[in-house]
């Protein structure tokens, strides 16, 4: 039975900590002091969902802890008490241990209990003064009667007030439940019915007496009269087996086989008819005692749900909110796209002379067609920016709290569009950015006011479409990155040698060295080495590009640019050999014909290329993949100059062929990885078209030649 | 007796539970997010249940009975809360507002259906 359940896990976790995240934004803007009632009401109800369904489910831990949070929120919104600062505090810790514990839940982890307890006490200690009424999952039910022995019955007089009935409670429905846990018999009093003429139908006039073997007890009894308590006259007493049933014949009641007369006065005991007698309403037939009423009993303790996850629940949410007009978008560009085909298809009926014009036209529109759904399906997994955006106000809270430092965060362009998937990859490494800004960037409020700059700091993170990318801009007005520092950190490290120059352009690029770092101590955030080539790498295969700005004392800029989907690109189709290749359009700077003069050889081999003032090596593709037939002489090919992290090279083909949009396939899904190849495509005609990893292709190349005087190895 | 029921509940998670928990035994189940969208629903479609949780944004529950209460098509009709608390202050207002009783969460499946043939 619990196994029917467990397939709303997946949407409780997701609720809850969608949830938690509401609770967080609420506690942030919460003002000491100031209180917003519907804000205050907002947040406890977070609170009061979490702790209802995590109940659901039997997940103890997390029921507690909430329970208390909500005891706490309950205080506040009724007044008991007044929201100041440390409560904001404990409740955003909370919000983080319920966060954590979620996510343990869901994977099936064990909970951290030394945060749980530490959260705990802190508010309970909080809460000193109030008693703290026990979480609902630990009461257990005290059975108060045991059951008497068989032969007993149980004798229960009830006399609902004229107006139970508007209560939406009904008698006979309710002796029906009670039938299901021991035979009973019913006796109906007809005495206070008024004559006909003067009946309210809505109304209760009756009353009863019902005997109950004693297989019941009387919890399960009074529970069916619980919600009527107030509304009735009830009075449950037991009779020994042995007793006269001494049932006191009240005014007016009816024996089965007696004939109604309705205010009679006068009656002899009688016994209790062994068959169950009709009140008014309708039929009861006699059931047997049903094992339902044990269930009910059944201790809630034992509903503990194992930790263990069914590996068929996703770890990650693999669904999607979508507005519901990208949908409706959607459905009618696929009805456009239906006409067009039926139309295309009535050239196949015609009988007559295709008329060339007409079917040209068609072939425009279903071209139309194609385009503006792919459009809109790619929008459909479009987010906006903001749900990556949204983790920063606390993150720079925190941060801050933690260096002493105090920044403000600016958001722009959380309405920016971006692709799910790009969005999910793209947060880690923004969090690791915007760290280092307050970490690296950001001074201490000392510092900048002796600096005349305004003591807090400013953070703006900036996202917005261009070209066909999304950019992403982490800007500070921080002390700007020290060209000393880092020479002297990369020397150090081994990554350049001690007298070697760097062209000042080249200088940003060592921080994207592995092993490098220029916090002097390792502190949490991000002075570990890993940080900025981890950044880099996960921003490249999302075929992406990152690079720095700087001013020395007024501050960097970050800037991100990725592709708007990974699953779509705008290409350059290439021939080398007879072989076709794609180069993404973003990657390429330029393309052009090598005139001799320009060529320049090193060390016999590699052979470089004059641009203006750079000097390019050139990869000749046909050498790389080994294809035959293919243009060899540099001067008879063309070269398409790309570029990647700021370091170019000179990929050598035969021709250029056309621009167009491919559809990227991931090789490695179909068949494996390979170097310097970074998915494939179909081409119209039916070939298949490799697309070449230039990010890949330009680090292998620098890693493995060094060029005096450009590049920077790459620490091995 | 299979019914048409009334689901009324800001957490998604609890209506899908009650939902499927009550369609499961043939009932016919809406469900609604809120007090005032719960009222909206009501008043175009007659249901012989209403299950409402408590605390709701834009309308909460009791006040949704009360509204209920005072519609013709719903005097007699069954009008359960859902709700975590059974404090007897909080059943009184429950009663006060028009409630016909309620089901304390967190609940089994079978405790649900076990409880609503009390007024179905």
């Amino acid at each position: 039975m619990s196994n029917d359940l467990d397939q709303f896990h997946a949407i409780f976790f997701e609720e809850s900590l969608e949830g938690l995240d509401t609770m967080e934004s609420g506690l942030m803007a919460l003002v000491p002091g100031q209180i917003n009632k519907d804000s205050i009401n907002a947040i406890f109800r977070v609170a009061h969902s979490v702790k209802g369904g995590s109940g659901m489910f039997g997940f103890t831990e997390i029921t507690s802890l909430t329970h208390i949070v909500e005891t706490l929120l309950d205080d506040i919104r009724s007044e008991k008490r007044e929201i100041q600062q440390p409560h904001i505090d404990l409740l955003l810790l909370s919000v983080d241990c319920l966060r954590d514990m979620l996510e343990n839940q869901k994977n099936g982890e064990a909970h951290d209990s030394q945060q749980i307890i530490s959260v705990q006490q802190q508010l309970e200690a909080l809460l000193a003064d109030t008693e703290l009424p026990k979480p609902p999952a630990d009461e257990s039910v005290a059975i108060t009667d045991k059951n008497p022995d068989t032969g007993d019955r149980w004798l229960i007089k009830f006399a609902p007030h004229p107006g139970m009935l508007r209560t939406g409670n009904d008698p006979v429905l309710m002796f029906k439940v009670l039938e299901m846990s021991a035979p009973l018999d019913v006796q109906v009093n007809l005495s206070q019915l008024p004559e006909f003429a003067d009946l309210d139908p809505q109304s209760c006039f009756l009353s009863w007496q019902i005997t109950l073997s004693a297989n019941a007890n009387r919890e399960e009894i009074e529970e069916v009269f619980d919600w009527v308590e107030g509304d009735c006259e009830l009075e449950i007493s037991l009779i020994n087996a042995g007793q006269p049933v001494t049932v006191k014949q009240l005014p007016g009641s009816v024996s089965p086989d007696a004939p109604i007369s309705g205010k009679s006065a006068e009656e002899p005991p009688a016994t209790i008819p062994e068959n169950t007698h009709t009140p008014p309403g309708g039929d009861l037939s006699v059931t047997a005692p049903s094992s339902d009423a044990d269930d009910r009993r059944r201790p809630r303790s034992d509903r503990r749900q194992t930790d263990r996850r069914s590996p068929a629940l996703p770890q990650d949410s693999g669904s999607i909110r979508v507005n519901i007009d990208k949908i409706d978008d959607l459905i009618n560009l696929v009805g456009e796209l239906v006409i067009t085909q039926s139309m295309l298809g009535q050239f196949n009926d015609d009988s007559s002379e295709l008329d060339l014009q007409k079917f040209l036209d068609g072939l425009e529109q279903l071209e139309r067609n194609t385009r503006e759904l792919q459009e809109s399906v790619m929008q459909i997994r479009m987010l906006p920016m903001s749900f990556s955006f949204n983790r920063f106000p606390r993150l720079v809270r925190d941060t801050c709290g933690t260096l002493g430092k105090k920044a403000e965060l600016l958001l722009m362009g959380e309405q920016t569009e971006v692709d799910k998937t790009v969005l999910e990859k793209i947060s880690d490494p923004l969090v690791h950015l915007v760290r280092n800004s307050l970490d690296h960037g950001i001074e201490t409020p000392d510092v900048r006011l002796a600096a005349g700059k305004r003591e807090t700091g400013t953070l703006l993170l900036n996202a917005f479409h261009e070209g066909g990318n999304i950019v992403i801009e982490i800007s500070d007005d921080g002390a700007g990155l020290n060209h000393e520092l880092i020479l002297a950190k990369a020397r150090e490290n081994g990554l350049i040698g001690e007298n070697e120059e760097v062209p000042e352009d080249q200088i940003y690029n060592l921080i994207f060295q592995p092993g490098f770092s220029t916090a002097d101590t390792l502190s949490d955030l991000s002075g570990r080495g890993v940080g900025m080539d981890v950044v880099r790498r996960n921003i490249r295969d999302l075929g992406g590009n990152v690079s720095i700005q700087s001013e020395t004392g007024l501050g960097s800029t970050v800037t991100i640019r990725l592709p708007l989907t990974l699953a779509i690109l705008d290409g350059q189709l290439v021939k080398v050999g007879a072989q076709t290749y794609v180069i993404s359009l973003v990657s390429i700077t330029e393309s052009l014909q090598i005139t001799p003069q320009q060529l320049k050889t090193v060390n016999g081999q590699a052979a470089l290329f004059k641009l203006r003032d750079e000097y390019i090596p050139i990869i000749k593709l046909s050498d790389l993949f080994g294809i035959d037939n293919a243009v060899s002489q540099l001067t008879e090919g063309l070269l398409v100059v790309v570029e990647s992290d700021n370091q170019k090279v000179g990929l050598f083909v035969d021709d250029l062929l056309g621009q167009q949009q491919v559809v990227v396939k991931s090789l490695e899904t179909n068949f494996r990885q390979i170097p310097g190849v970074s998915g494939a495509t179909i081409l119209g005609d039916g070939r298949v078209a490799l697309i070449l990893d230039v990010a890949g292709l330009t680090q292998s190349h620098f890693d493995q030649k060094p060029t005096p005087g450009h590049t920077i190895n790459a620490a091995a | 007796m299979l019914a048409n029921i009334l689901v009324v509940d800001d957490s998604a998670v609890m209506r899908q539970m009650v939902s499927h928990t009550l369609t499961e035994a043939g009932h016919q189940v809406t469900a609604a997010k809120d007090g005032q969208q719960a009222l909206t629903i009501a008043g175009k479609q007659k249901f012989e249940l209403v299950l409402t949780d408590v605390n709701m944004p834009v309308m909460d529950g009791l006040t949704l009975i009360k509204k209920l209460r005072a519609l013709p098509q719903y005097q007699f009709t069954p009008l359960l809360t859902l709700t975590t608390e059974s404090s007897a202050e909080k059943k009184s207002e429950g009663k006060a507002a028009g409630a016909t009783g309620w089901i304390v969460k967190p609940f089994q499946p079978e405790q649900l259906l076990g409880v609503i043939q009390r007024v179905l």
